[in-house]
């Protein structure tokens, strides 16, 4: 683990990525040792071969369109920060986290993780699915639930 | 009100009778020891009868030699036990029937508690005859013959995606939770009676812990019945569920460790035994498990084979449940755990391998078996109350074991429930968890387990088989009735009763995707990684085994959605159509067809059909489907997307078995075996055959129709007057070959009877799906305008599927393409020779008339 990281994760940044994603600090660092280890050409950014060298993804029918969110418009790699960010969405729901606030949302808000859910679908990012109508589809999906993973401490 | 009291009549009636004919079989003096003897419904036949052949041969009552030939005798002793057993079965029925007559009152009153009362009252009855009770609830008789049907329906019907997500929650709550409540409720009442609020009760600390073990377990009949009225969430049902029936493999160790401790006494209790006691519950637990998960597992392999018996083939579910109950008894293991697993491995098998047929008697059958069983066994319940010899009183017990029951279950689950929440994804609300509490509800199996208790050890049996008795009534008949007040009083989240759109379904198998993959990246094993690990596994290993190769084809889920749908919208139709005369809304240009479920019992699950219990109603014609017709185009979104859905379904649909022949057809011609396919494609062909006929013998007259290529090809058809047909048909053959592996399949139809060739007309396959040929009409219709007997179709029914039976599966005509079905290359007229074949062969019967004027 930590020979292979070619970049310590500073203190800083721990904090900086808590703060935007709310990701705890052993799952940052987890997460890390997890983004290193994908990251082949040990240049600190994620290609889309790398996601694809993930054995399992090559058998979901959704793999490709999930590797694309990670990243940004145009772009080909995404950073650390990116990809906790991406990772951040399907953080599960806490009861404190849910504020009336729309313009502090965290990043696993239910509306966040409803854009990501929605660029799932907009493969080509034209904005083409009609947000409303979206909504209106997964009414009675358990969204909270649905797009929540565990992460591991 | 009064057919309902006219049947009450009818039973005392009958119970009359029936005593009166026990007691003229048999001799006055006889009649008490007989009447002890005939402790009716005890089904060891060969003793009843012998019991009664000596009752008959040994006292005054010998059988004197015949003097003369008798024409009538009466042979009352012969038939006594099953002709009692019947009697009860069938008067146990006729109480349900009364209950069931009263809506008002059922809807108040949970069935259960009604059972019970008429039970108190068939029992009064019989103790005003008899002064004994005859018939009672025998242990034998429940856990041999009542229960298991029961146990099995819950194994059959249970779901398990649901149960197993919730799995961990569930178990924690049998083990521990049954584990806490028997060890409290035992340790209390022995603390109780040391200080003394019983009175001299003497009963020894292994004692109360047996009553606490038998007392300490949910039971799943009880369970059921009372929550069957009051649809709370999934996950609260299963939770409650689930729980009963795991937590018999505790009880019965518990019950039969502390058996043998008091057997024992308490001074030879020491490690090696109670290390003994822990093993053996690991043991049972597992053991049964394991032996209901082998018998699953047969029954699916025997399915596989049984297509020649398929009239019977029902019956070896049955058989094989029961025998996985009795082999789990047999080896002392956990039989209620045994059939429970046993039900649940096999359903996705033996629904898949079976006939349509066989899959709904099965269903019906275990349906009927478990709600009869039920029913007699509560009826019985109440009975067994009406016997004086029983009751023992004793205040402080009664009233204490009472209380406890209540209060430690509200202390086990809350705290276990706490524990759990910081480890699930969903936590459980406050309000579930009341309702857990309060459904733990006590019923016949620690009924059934307090009767088996040895007198001889426990010399204060009749004191524990009261009170277990009225805990059991307190339960089913206090808590039941204010169980439906309760939850909705609280609030709690009910079940989902409207059917879940299929776009939603789509789009919660596109987050589980999402989920396995997000977990894959950030390389964590969840939940979604272990599903989708055991899906794969299920999918590549087990399937292999256990399903029929037809079967496991079918296995598309999409495909399976698909065709449930087409079913639901043939089965809809038609009862509309018989209804209201069928095309009213036809002819109406402008209105639109709303099909609006009334009842909301009609949940019709597609993914998991097998769990619907309603199925039946589908096929009830008068209450399922009203009519409404709007005279505006229809406002609902959601059924706007259902056919966007349905389109969709289309095109993914057909494609995907396109890609399939794809594969199989590499080595080999496959001759399709799908009748669906080869239906649809018969159809198609046919339809252009018809159409070729009709323009040939029209002639020059060209179809009034929007479009305009259609116009362009009459025109030019028209110069190749004979050879029209071949044209036809060779332009369809072209269409054929211009699919990349349709070639093949092509030739492996010539062997069939019909030149197939015009029937691979998949649109699919045509880059230009223009969204604007959506609207125009569809070229099979505006040719048939040419018969006088087509109307002008509403909007709908041009953009629409046509949902006639008939037409269920033509898929791919809806998508029109610029070219039509029967003229798709336009450029290609002067191929193919191959027409002399095709000439040669006369042609197919035309179809049935009402395919044309079927559309909708």
């Amino acid at each position: 683990m930590g020979s292979r990281a070619s970049r310590l994760l500073r203190e800083e940044e721990i904090e900086e990525i808590k703060k935007e994603t709310g990701f705890s600090h052993s799952q940052i660092t987890r997460l890390y040792s997890r983004f290193t280890s994908l990251d082949k050409g040990e240049n600190g950014t994620l290609s889309r071969e790398d996601f694809q060298r993930i054995p399992e993804l090559a058998i979901n029918p959704l793999g490709d369109r999930i590797i694309n969110a990670f990243f940004p418009e145009g772009e080909d790699q995404v950073n650390f920060r990116g990809f906790m960010r991406t990772l951040a969405h399907f953080r599960p729901i806490e009861d404190n986290e849910k504020n009336k606030n729309p313009a502090t949302e965290p990043l696993n808000s239910r509306t966040n993780k409803l854009l990501f859910a929605f660029r799932l679908y907009d493969l080509d990012r034209d904005d083409k699915i009609s947000r409303d109508e979206l909504l209106q589809v997964l009414e009675k999906v358990d969204v909270e639930q649905k797009m929540s993973i565990r992460f591991l401490h | 009100m009064a057919a309902s009291w006219g049947f009450t009549l009818f039973l005392c009636v009958l119970l009359m009778v029936c005593r009166g004919l026990s007691l003229a079989g048999e001799d006055p003096d006889q009649t008490l020891s007989s009447s002890g003897q005939v402790k009716a419904l005890n089904p060891e036949i060969d003793n009843a009868l012998s019991s009664n052949h000596g009752t008959t041969g040994e006292g005054g009552h010998a059988v004197e030699p015949i003097t003369t030939l008798p024409i009538v005798s009466w042979k009352w002793h012969h038939v006594t036990t099953p002709y009692l057993v019947a009697l009860w079965i069938l008067v146990s029925w006729l109480c349900k029937l009364v209950i069931e007559a009263n809506h008002h009152v059922t809807s108040v009153i949970p069935e259960s508690a009604l059972l019970i009362c008429f039970g108190f009252i068939l029992g009064g009855m019989i103790w005003a005859a008899d002064k004994v009770q005859t018939f009672r609830l025998t242990p034998t008789v429940f856990f041999f013959y009542l229960l298991p049907q029961v146990i099995l329906d819950a194994g059959y019907h249970m779901p398990n995606k649901l149960f197993f997500t919730n799995l961990g929650g569930i178990l924690v709550h049998a083990v521990i939770g049954t584990c806490w409540n028997a060890a409290s409720l035992g340790l209390s009442l022995w603390g109780c009676q040391m200080g003394g609020a019983m009175g001299d009760l003497d009963i020894g600390l292994l004692q109360y812990l047996l009553f606490g073990s038998l007392m300490a377990a949910v039971d799943p009949v009880a369970v059921i019945a009372v929550f069957e009225q009051v649809h709370v969430n999934d996950v609260l049902f299963i939770m409650v569920f689930g729980e009963s029936l795991l937590n018999d493999g505790v009880t019965v160790v518990l019950f039969n460790v502390f058996d043998a401790f008091v057997s024992l006494g308490g001074p030879k209790i020491d490690a090696a035994e109670i290390i003994k006691g822990i093993v053996s519950f690991f043991v049972v637990a597992f053991g049964g498990s394991l032996v209901g998960l082998v018998f699953g597992l047969l029954i699916s392999l025997l399915t596989r084979c049984t297509k020649n018996i398929q009239i019977i083939e029902p019956g070896f579910i049955f058989v094989l449940g029961y025998l996985s109950y009795l082999t789990a008894e047999m080896l002392s293991l956990s039989a209620i755990l045994s059939i429970v697993f046993c039900g649940m491995c096999c359903q996705k098998y033996i629904n898949a391998n079976m006939d349509e047929n066989s899959v709904q008697t099965v269903r019906y059958a275990m349906k009927a078996f478990a709600n009869g069983s039920e029913t007699i066994i509560f009826v019985f319940l109440g009975i067994s109350a009406i016997d004086k010899v029983i009751w023992v009183w004793n205040t402080g017990f009664i009233l204490l074991t009472l209380l406890f029951v209540l209060v430690y279950r509200f202390i086990g689950v809350f705290f276990l429930t706490w524990i759990l929440n910081r480890y699930r994804l969903v936590p459980l609300e406050f309000v579930d968890q009341v309702i857990m509490s309060y459904g733990g509800l006590r019923g016949a199996v620690a009924y059934g387990l307090a009767v088996m208790l040895d007198e001889n050890k426990i010399k204060e049996k009749n004191l524990m088989v009261c009170t277990t008795l009225i805990v059991v009534y307190f339960t089913v008949i206090l808590q039941g009735i204010t169980m439906k007040p309760l939850v909705m009083w609280l609030k709690v989240k009910r079940a989902a009763v409207t059917e879940v759109s299929l776009l939603e379904k789509l789009t919660n198998k596109m987050f589980n995707h999402t989920l396995v993959a997000i977990e894959d990246i950030s390389g964590q094993i969840g939940h979604n990684y272990m599903r989708s690990k055991w899906k794969y596994f299920e999918e590549n290993w087990m399937s292999w085994i256990l399903m029929k190769p037809s079967a496991r084809k079918k296995q598309d889920q999409v495909f399976d959605v698909f065709h449930q749908l087409n079913l639901k919208d043939a089965m809809e139709y038609v009862t509309e159509g018989e209804r209201r005369g069928s095309l009213e809304f036809v002819r109406n240009e402008n209105s639109i067809i709303d099909f609006k479920k009334k009842s909301e019992s009609e949940s019709f699950d597609i993914n998991n059909a097998n769990m619907s219990n309603d199925h039946g109603a589908i096929r009830d014609p008068i209450p399922s489907v009203s009519l409404e017709m709007h005279e505006q185009i229809m406002k609902a979104v959601r059924e706007a997307e259902a056919i966007n859905a349905h389109h969709l379904l289309d095109q993914h649909l057909y494609k995907s078995r396109k890609q399939h022949r794809h594969r199989f057809s590499r080595s080999h011609f496959d001759i399709n075996r799908d009748e669906k396919e080869v239906q649809e494609i018969f159809q198609r062909t046919m339809r252009n055959r018809l159409k070729s006929f009709t323009s040939a013998k029209m002639g020059v007259k060209p179809p009034k129709t929007i479009v305009k290529h259609t116009q362009k090809e009459q025109q030019q058809k028209m110069p190749n007057g004979k050879s029209m047909d071949k044209a036809k048909t060779s332009y369809s053959g072209d269409e054929g070959s211009e699919g990349d592996s349709a070639s093949g399949y092509d030739q492996s139809y010539m062997r069939a009877t019909y030149r197939a060739g015009a029937g691979i007309e998949n649109p699919a396959f045509m880059p230009d799906l223009d969204p604007m040929d959506l609207l125009q009409i569809p070229p099979w219709l505006g040719e048939s305008e040419l018969d006088s007997s087509m109307v002008a179709l509403s909007h709908r029914a041009q953009v629409d599927l046509p949902r006639t039976p008939s037409n269920l599966r033509r898929l791919a005509p809806l998508r029109i393409s610029t070219r039509s079905t029967d003229s798709f290359t336009l450029e290609n007229i002067p191929d193919t020779q191959q027409m002399d074949s095709d000439q040669l062969q006369p042609p197919p019967p035309p179809p049935r008339p009402p395919r044309d004027d079927g559309y909708v």
